[in-house]
């Protein structure tokens, strides 16, 4: 009983650390992904307007430009 | 507060600084010498345009080349589209531009430091800057050096797509390299990283320009300087705040 009441304990606190680790990725993840949509947005976007907007931002940068 | 805010409310406040920095910067760096160039671009077609006229075997993905003068310039711009006056209009564009790469870069490292565990602080926050300058800076230059307004290049679709994949490469090779506990992913790392150049990048179809060498060069340098500023900055910059923001939660 008592072993089994330990198993229990152990199982509970292993998926405690794995939700932790979960809370911890999907946040950060979204972050990553936030980041990357104003990089490419701001460095790489195809239309005109965007880019006459960056361009000495992309230029600066080292980015490809046309 | 939560992580995510913590992150996204670091990054724009990095973002800030690092924009306002990088502006100043580039004013007295890149903007002259890219002020210098156009005056070349537009005062004569380019020894490169009229030595080798662009010729390209896909139409489609050309319209705005093929709509240009044939000898027109390599850089050319779409005339009919809006562009900023030069001037205070063209340096208040740069400076957004500048803060939402800084906010953009700095949401990047701290979201990756996250994933990654561990202390987020300004120290670690440069040492994951300088990472990400390496690999979406430095390595890729290899391939594409930073150019000036008027030199010949292939399409930049294509040098795009070789760009962002030699980031993602190089990205995570690095990261196999430093946090692999195993030679042969490190190795293998190495092999990822180099593989883009192996490949190798899209070829000019002349190296000749409309400007002076010696601008070039300077250009080069000048941009790589001002990369590696944008990303250790806004690691340090990030790394300080969300240390500071997640103390006080």
């Amino acid at each position: 009983m008592s072993n089994l009441s330990k198993a229990a304990t152990r199982s509970t606190s292993i998926s405690g650390v794995e939700a932790q680790a979960g809370s911890r990725i999907v946040p950060a993840l979204f972050a990553v992904a936030f980041g990357l949509f104003l990089f490419i947005g701001t460095g790489f976007a195809a239309p005109s307007l965007i880019h006459n907007a960056t361009h000495d931002t992309r230029h600066s940068l080292g980015l490809p430009c046309h | 507060m939560n992580m995510f805010k913590t992150i996204i409310l670091s990054a724009f406040g990095a973002g800030l600084a690092v924009g306002i920095a990088l502006s100043v910067v580039q004013a007295v760096t890149t903007e002259p010498l890219i002020l210098h160039a156009e005056t070349f671009e537009n005062a004569e077609p380019a020894p490169a345009a009229a030595a080798a006229p662009h010729e390209h075997s896909t139409t489609e993905a050309h319209a705005h080349e093929a709509a240009a003068p044939e000898a027109a310039p390599a850089h050319q711009h779409d005339e009919d589209a809006w562009s900023p006056a030069d001037g205070f209009e063209r340096s208040a564009y740069t400076l957004l531009a500048n803060l939402l790469m800084g906010v953009g870069v700095s949401a990047v490292l701290l979201g990756l430091m996250s994933i990654r565990g561990g202390k987020i602080d300004a120290r670690t926050g440069v040492l994951w800057g300088v990472a990400g300058f390496f690999a979406a800076s430095l390595l890729p230059s290899l391939g594409l050096s930073p150019e000036l307004p008027g030199t010949a290049a292939a399409e930049v679709t294509s040098r795009q797509v070789w760009w962002l994949s030699t980031v993602a490469a190089s990205a995570i090779g690095l990261a196999l390299i430093v946090f692999s506990g195993s030679w042969l992913l490190k190795a293998a790392g190495l092999v990822i990283g180099v593989l883009p150049h192996v490949i190798g990048a899209p070829v000019p179809p002349t190296l000749e320009a409309s400007y002076p060498a010696g601008l070039g060069g300077e250009f080069v340098a000048a941009s790589l300087v001002v990369s590696a500023l944008l990303w250790a900055l806004s690691g340090l910059f990030s790394g300080w705040l969300y240390q500071r923001l997640s103390r006080t939660a």
